[in-house]
């Protein structure tokens, strides 16, 4: 079968509690640009990641050129002609690109021959246009050169099939053009290359096949002629039937969180909220679906303070609350549910007493003076691990030693307990078993129900379209579309987390 | 100036030159363990260690250069331990570093009992370079000097330029900076941090070795007095650079030699306040360099003290 210059055979790979790939199936042929679609952790970096040797599967084969290939680390992939951009650059900062360039080869002399090497560089460089200087220090290029770096660096170790991981993540719309045409003029030299994304747009601009996973298996393998979007949409989510948690009729309240033309950066100094604007009210559940990285994160970073607003204005109960320190949003009326527990939610070493008391310990009864009266501190925690029926081997053991699930119902405990007017959820059941799942879910509908305005973002629009009464899409920091939960459907949803507006997603019903 | 001044100045500079080996070897041992990633706080033990061996063998051989040798190589293979539960294990390197400065000096008291305040018989001879030795002042304070020193302005020279200008030094930088890139791009991670610590330590031993050899040719329990505290400070003096560890090696030296001299000539000065010499100025260049590295954007190996674990997420 000489038409596949690589195939993978039922590979399995397990991480603690995680199946992340279940026996999969794929095959890339000549010259083609072959895309991995799917949502966030289907298990589509797992794949790569085994490709490119960093991960060793648990079961399963790959072959290259009909010849079965034996992959252990980065370098034997090298070997067999697979060169993988990574997500996250593989790039040394305080070198330069040249020495980026060469480093790890094993064919290079002792003595660097600075020379011959800047010259292959600029001719890889000049082939593809790219301008880049051998001598600069990666520190000081912007996020588009940083990647051509990586393509150049793979080109020079003569990589054949290119790896690229979710490569338009990082990059503004025109440096993706360019990307594309960068990719297409590969193709046409005769390298092969996956591309792995969950942007449907560009799946459609750029990939000649498609393959779709989901939770770890191969939904199927299409040709680009012969989908759209819709069906990918599809593919993607999965096809089960939604079904919708019992809860109130929606009595819709007084205006509680009002998001208004806010604009924010991230760390890497990006915009990534763009004058997005929204409003949340008392007893509703408002979802706020989006593919990851379009400033989720930072929306709720600056809501309640962690980061800071550049632009715009956010109200609570129409009070101005617009870049006040966390602790002050925190007291007015906003509590929040972070997207990691263990970095930002939870002391991992501290007991879950310890940590329950976050919220309450500079507060009368168990804050006393500068003493914490811990017999108040352990009968809260104690009433809450009751309510909320959370398994703890000791009380005063370690938070870290808890399952996630306990872990998240001990945060969900600790900030509803508050009985704030505002709850944000950032991805309150990832990485979840089902029955935690259903209970955090059941407790965002209690809260719901009592009165409480919850904002709820998260990757998994089943969940989305689960518990949510509005449901509002974000997309490179703004909303694309805001509608009600009886009027949504997955394929008007996944074209406006694609970046389409309103208008033209109606026009594909 | 008169020329009694001259050679007074001459000798105290002299002699900080051969003060400031011992902290230039295992300076720039330490500087290419961090630039792998490794915290190594077990210098003062890897050192007294070498110091130990290399007066033992010494004595017995009467060679002081398979005496050096020995130190070296005790020095050397003291920092294995380190190597294996920092890197095998992934062990705290703090605690690991720590415990091997604990060990090396408990094992150094204990089998030193009966070689204390014994001479070495021999010691190594000064040799004058030709030419370089008869430029004024530069000549007879750094080439009228032993063959030891002149090895450690070699490995100094040489080790600066394998850092900078050879695939091995690029290699060594990106695992300290990135070693998940370094990884990535089929350089081995473990191998690399394994060789760079143990050769700390063999320089760590030869700092050690050149003090019971050369310096102060006897042995005293614990003599190596925090030498390999100051060297570890100096390497952030240094700011990674085997040619700045130079620099601060021999300021170091100088005020060592400094002290020695003001207490020979009696100076109404307590001793205790004299010794505290090095450390204090230890704490005020650190303060100083500090600051300079924070404003030059100069940072240690992002990685140093980090283990390496290729399948964690």
């Amino acid at each position: 079968m000489a038409e596949y210059i690589l195939q993978a055979r039922n590979i399995t790979k397990k991480f603690p509690g995680v199946l992340a790939n279940d026996h999969i199936n794929f095959d890339l042929k000549k010259g083609e640009i072959h895309t991995i679609l799917g949502e966030n952790g289907a298990g589509k970096s797992t794949l790569m990641n085994i490709l490119d040797g960093i991960y060793y599967p648990n079961e399963g084969e790959i072959y290259i050129n009909g010849k079965k290939a034996h992959i252990r680390s980065p370098f034997d992939s090298m070997r067999y002609g697979i060169g993988m951009i990574h997500q996250h650059f593989m790039l040394v900062d305080t070198l330069t690109v040249l020495e980026n360039v060469i480093l790890g080869l094993k064919d290079q002399s002792f003595f660097i021959n600075k020379k011959q090497i800047a010259n292959k560089i600029l001719e890889i460089s000049n082939r593809y246009k790219f301008d880049l200087k051998p001598f600069a220090k990666i520190w000081q290029l912007s996020v588009g050169e940083q990647q051509r770096v990586e393509i150049v660096k793979m080109l020079f170790r003569g990589a054949d099939i290119l790896i690229l991981d979710e490569p338009t993540a990082v990059l503004t719309p025109q440096e993706s053009e360019a990307l594309f045409e960068i990719l297409k003029k590969m193709k046409s030299e005769g390298k092969s290359i996956i591309f792995i994304s969950h942007k449907l747009n560009e799946v459609m601009e750029i990939s000649d096949r498609i393959t779709v996973l989901r939770k770890g298996k191969v939904i199927g393998t299409v040709n680009k002629d012969e989908t759209n979007p819709v069906e990918l949409a599809k593919m993607m989510v999965g096809r089960e039937v939604l079904f919708r948690l019992q809860r109130k009729p929606l009595e819709r309240g007084e205006e509680v969180l009002k998001v208004e033309n806010v604009e924010a950066y991230n760390d890497r100094g990006i915009k990534v909220l763009n004058k997005i604007g929204f409003t949340v009210h008392r007893g509703e559940i408002f979802g706020l679906a989006g593919v990851a990285g379009n400033g989720q994160k930072e929306l709720a970073q600056v809501i309640t303070g962690l980061r800071k607003a550049t632009n715009g204005k956010v109200f609570l109960l129409g009070k101005d609350i617009t870049n006040q320190h966390p602790l002050v949003i925190a007291n007015s009326g906003t509590n929040y549910i972070p997207p990691d527990r263990l970095k930002v939610g939870l002391v991992p070493n501290l007991s879950s007493i310890d940590n329950a008391i976050l919220r309450r310990y500079r507060k009368s009864p168990i804050g006393s003076g500068i003493l914490v009266n811990y017999k108040k501190a352990r009968e809260y925690t104690e009433s809450l691990i009751e309510k909320f029926n959370i398994m703890v081997p000791r009380i005063d053991a370690p938070v870290k030693l808890l399952s996630g699930g306990n872990m998240q119902k001990l945060l969900l405990a600790r900030e509803i307990s508050e009985n704030p007017a505002l709850l944000i959820a950032v991805h309150p059941t990832r990485g979840l078993d089902i029955g935690a799942t259903e209970f955090i879910r059941k407790k965002l509908l209690e809260v719901r129900d009592s009165g409480m305005a919850v904002l709820l973002i998260s990757e998994d629009l089943d969940e989305i379209l689960m518990i949510s009464d509005r449901i509002g899409v974000i997309y490179e920091g703004r909303i694309t579309g805001i509608m009600d939960a009886k009027d949504a459907d997955v394929r008007k949803i996944g074209l406006l987390m694609a970046g389409s507006t309103e208008e033209e997603s109606a026009t594909v019903h | 100036m008169s020329g009694a001044h001259h050679i007074v100045l001459i000798a105290l500079f002299s002699a900080a030159v051969q003060s400031g080996t011992t902290l230039l070897y295992p300076t720039i041992g330490e500087i290419f363990a961090e630039r792998a990633g490794i915290l190594n706080l077990g210098v003062e033990g890897m050192m007294i260690m070498g110091a130990f061996f290399g007066f033992v063998v010494t004595y017995i051989t009467k060679n002081p250069y398979i005496g050096f040798l020995a130190g070296v190589l005790a020095g050397g293979i003291s920092a294995l331990i380190h190597a294996f539960v920092s890197i095998t294990l992934r062990g705290n390197q703090v605690v690991s570093g720590l415990a091997l400065t604990i060990f090396g000096l408990g094992f150094t008291n204990f089998y030193g009992q009966k070689w204390i305040n014994l001479r070495s018989p021999v010691t190594v001879s000064q040799m004058s370079v030709p030419l370089l030795s008869k430029i004024p002042y530069i000549g007879p304070i750094f080439f009228k000097q032993d063959a030891l020193v002149y090895t450690s302005y070699i490995v100094a020279i040489v080790m600066w330029f394998i850092l900078y200008k050879t695939k091995v030094g690029v290699h060594l930088r990106a695992t300290g900076q990135n070693a998940r890139a370094a990884d990535a791009m089929g350089v081995n991670v473990y191998a690399t941090r394994y060789w760079w610590t143990f050769f700390g330590g063999l320089l760590a031993g030869a700092g050690g070795a050149y003090l019971t050899i050369a310096y102060a040719p006897f042995w005293l329990d614990g003599m190596t007095a925090g030498r390999g505290w100051i060297a570890i400070a100096l390497v952030i003096f240094a700011m990674w650079d085997p040619l700045n560890a130079m620099v601060g090696a021999y300021l170091f030296g100088g005020i060592d030699a400094l002290q020695l001299q003001l207490q020979a000539v009696g100076v109404t000065i307590p001793s205790s306040l004299l010794n505290m010499l090095p450390y204090l100025l230890t704490l005020i260049v650190i303060i100083i360099a500090t600051l300079i590295v924070r404003v030059k954007h100069i940072s240690a190996p992002k990685e140093l003290g980090i283990p390496y674990n290729r399948e964690e997420k």
